[in-house]
């Protein structure tokens, strides 16, 4: 269970740029925040570190930045111990939740801080920043102070301020959460084209699913100090392997009962109501142990043909919310009766009512049976 | 159709019109509101501030003593031209005026105000008031010169004649040359005032080097205090604060007084010193520049750190992190991030502490010893006990001038609206 999803650290160093290593770290010496962190950064990667606040996301990517010390374990930048590296000699850039512009100086001068810290040649300078500035298409604002622009354009050249010394490591705090949700979007795309273009290393950390999903190639959901499980967006959404990450990623329909019997990776769970569902065993352990079934709303047929899945069962219809491209029925079905079918616009051949009796089915792969969590 | 459009729009226009006289009505009781709730401290400040100022600054340029002694003699010797002696006519309306006040006593404030030009002379005059009738009333024209001569023989000086003419106002610059140290000779010209009167441009340097030295050793004791105030915890920055204010909070005499108990030769500070060995002879702290500065930082100190810190506490602590990130050592960063932007309040601190210092009077006097004494002390000197008022108004024309002056550079560089004091 707590090996789930995590890198165990590998013996060759070429493919990874940081490496944590048993990193444990509490504030108080009570409570760790951190609980025996393992994770390889590979080198070039979008690693979103995703987690509900408080999960020791925010506080893995300041011991890397090096704001803040491990209490316990290692954590190494190109095979080098960063124990006694301050975090001025890291060389890693860093865009901060609220931007962290410095106001008294101009765009371009914000810009030139980390090159003038390096003592870089004056006309250097100038082409770095321009490019930077370029970069993020503020080639024309460079004589601006950060309080003219508006929060989009900050968010950008705090981007351009990170990435104009050209580090190996990005980090990036939840940059984004000041933005209002179109801007956030687009922010989104720009930046993940910037990764791909510069091949740089990003660490991103974040609470937004989507943002994570949209952006990254690898994502290490947190919860209560430890990753739950590290993966790319599709595996993650879809194969999810404990009861948390289900929960955390998307929406989900869950289902409390206790496994009967194990065939393969097919199991048989009785539902807290007696009903027998089959599902995919996940994360489960063992015959009369309690499972949680995880089920994805839009994998869930209306009124299937007899023998199209393996689970059909009667519902009935509570509510209808209509969403636009999509409605979400909520049905009572299984005992359970705030469980969510996303029906596409036009896809229902079914009159749909509040009150109606329907049929609703799921294939037993898509149903998994994950901790009881 | 078209006839219900119309009317409909002059209805709205006329509504309009009536919406508009109503939102003046309504803004009209809001002013007068605003305007009856200030009216009392403007009046106070009127009646108890801008009205006595005034009239105590133009003492400084005023100059209606002999005036109003001897009237006619003034309007008299206005017409002189300063060339030799006043005419015989001008010395007869003299000689008859001191008659008439010798007998009603009221020479006094003109003889002060001549004696300034010479000592001497209030003896001078008075005897000439007291002889005038029997010795110079009813005297030939072309005698009434050797008759003062005769009863005075520095009459024969023409000078003393040229200070009655000097004195006859109603405006003059005597006492603000006085204040700079300066005089008028025969000729008009502006001159240095003898050694011994000349005070008053050391005591003007003097109090601007002990504002500038005082403000200087409060920035340097003050800022890392405001530093430390702005980035411990609150729990531990609250108690620091109070420690700050708590003196703030005490009458300016208690602190002084304090202190002397604390530097004089028997006090604590030697005592200690002296009981551990550090010094053998009591060391010399206070009745010198030595207790001027350590008694005057004390006090002026929460007026630097206060809005230094006001300042320190809105800037965002993630920049420090944001510059070590960018790769300069935290040094760097504190130069070259933290530190321009505490600018304003910096500029808030220097300007308030150096202009406070400006006005400071019981402090050097209770501490600082007679070559301690600042601009201050010499206005009250001259208002309460030389009780030449002209001169006690002078000085404090060119404080005045000197604080408005910072303060509008204070104005140009920071803004009043900056002003935060925590």
């Amino acid at each position: 269970m707590a090996e789930v999803g995590q890198d165990r650290p590998s013996t060759d160093s070429a493919d990874h740029i940081v490496r944590f290593t048993n990193v444990q770290k509490t504030y108080d010496g009570e409570i760790l925040v951190v609980k025996d962190l393992n994770l390889d950064i590979r080198r070039g990667e979008f690693l979103t570190l995703l987690g509900p606040s408080g999960s020791g996301k925010t506080t893995t990517l300041l011991m890397l930045a090096g704001f803040e010390t491990p209490t316990h374990g290692e954590i190494t930048l190109e095979g080098q111990s960063l124990r006694s590296t301050p975090p001025h000699k890291r060389g890693i850039g860093m865009v901060f939740q609220n931007y962290a512009l410095f106001p008294h100086m101009t765009v371009a001068e914000n810009l030139a801080f980390p090159l003038q810290a390096r003592h870089m040649p004056k006309d250097e300078q100038e082409t770095k920043i321009k490019r930077a500035l370029e970069m993020v298409e503020l080639g024309a604002y460079g004589g601006r102070r950060p309080g003219q622009l508006s929060g989009g354009q900050q968010q950008r050249v705090a981007l351009a301020r990170a990435l104009v010394f050209d580090p190996q490591l990005v980090l990036m705090d939840e940059p984004l959460g000041a933005l209002d949700k179109k801007l956030r979007e687009q922010m989104q795309i720009e930046i993940k084209h910037i990764h791909e273009s510069l091949g740089v290393t990003v660490v991103y950390v974040t609470h937004d699913q989507s943002e994570a999903l949209t952006m990254s190639n690898r994502i290490a959901v947190f919860n209560d100090g430890r990753i739950q499980q590290l993966a790319g967006p599709e595996e993650l959404y879809e194969k999810p392997q404990n009861a948390f990450v289900a929960q955390f990623i998307g929406e989900n329909n869950r289902f409390g009962g206790t496994v009967k019997e194990k065939s393969g990776n097919v199991c048989k769970v009785a539902l807290d109501n007696g009903d027998v569902v089959s599902a995919l065993a996940v994360n489960i352990d063992g015959d009369g142990g309690r499972t949680s079934l995880s089920l994805r709303p839009e994998a869930i047929f209306l009124d299937p043909a007899a023998g199209s899945c393996e689970n059909i069962f009667d519902a009935r219809v509570e509510e209808l919310i209509y969403m636009g491209d999509h409605t979400r029925v909520r049905v009572d079905v299984c005992g359970n009766n705030d469980f969510i079918i996303k029906v596409p616009r036009g896809a229902s051949h079914v009159a749909l009512e509040t009150g109606t009796k329907i049929s609703v089915g799921w294939r037993s792969e898509d149903c998994r049976a994950l901790d009881a969590a | 159709m078209t006839a219900t459009a119309e009317s409909t729009e002059s209805e709205f226009l006329s509504g309009n019109n009536t919406l508009k006289s109503r939102l003046r009505r309504a803004e009209r009781m809001r002013k007068l509101w605003a305007l009856a709730l200030i009216a009392p401290m403007f009046i106070f400040l009127v009646i108890g501030f801008i009205i006595p100022i005034i009239s105590l600054l133009k003492l400084s340029v005023e100059d209606l003593e002999v005036g109003e002694a001897l009237p006619r003699t003034v309007e008299a010797f206005r017409e002189w031209d300063g060339e030799g002696f006043p005419p015989p006519e001008a010395l007869e309306i003299f000689a008859e005026e001191l008659v008439i006040s010798d007998e009603n006593k009221s020479l006094g404030s003109a003889t002060r105000r001549l004696n300034y030009a010479f000592s001497g002379f209030k003896s001078m005059l008075k005897k000439t008031g007291r002889e005038a009738e029997e010795k110079l009333v009813g005297l030939p024209p072309d005698q009434i010169l050797d008759g003062f001569i005769a009863i005075d023989k520095d009459w024969g000086n023409p000078e003393y004649w040229l200070a009655i003419k000097d004195a006859v106002g109603p405006l003059s610059d005597f006492y603000f040359l006085w204040a700079v140290d300066r005089q008028r000779d025969e000729e008009g010209n502006i001159i240095q005032r003898p050694e011994d009167q000349s005070i008053y441009i050391d005591v003007l340097l003097r109090t601007l080097e002990i504002s500038i030295a005082v403000t200087a050793l409060c920035f340097l004791l003050g800022l890392p205090i405001a530093y430390l105030l702005a980035t411990l915890p609150p729990s531990k920055s609250n108690l620091l604060l109070i420690l700050v204010l708590l003196p703030f909070w005490t009458s300016l005499l208690v602190r002084t007084t304090a202190w002397i108990v604390l530097l004089q030769n028997q006090g604590l500070i030697n005592d200690m010193g002296i009981l551990l060995g550090f010094w053998d002879e009591p060391l010399e702290l206070i009745r010198n520049r030595i207790g001027v500065y350590i008694a005057m930082v004390h006090i002026q100190l929460p007026f630097m750190i206060l809005p230094i810190y006001a300042v320190m506490k809105g800037i965002n602590p993630w920049h420090m992190r944001a510059a070590e990130s960018l790769g300069a050592h935290r040094w760097l960063a504190f130069f070259k991030v933290y530190l321009p932007q505490c600018l304003p309040g910096i500029g808030a601190g220097i300007l308030l502490c150096f202009i406070l210092s400006l006005g400071y009077y019981i402090t050097p006097a209770l501490v600082g010893g007679p070559q301690d004494q600042m601009i201050s002390f010499w206005i009250v000197e001259n208002m309460g006990r030389v009780l030449n008022w002209g001169l006690a108004a002078a000085l404090s024309v060119i404080l005045l001038g000197i604080t408005l002056i910072f303060f509008f550079i204070y104005n140009r560089f920071v803004g009043f609206d900056k002003l935060r004091m925590g």
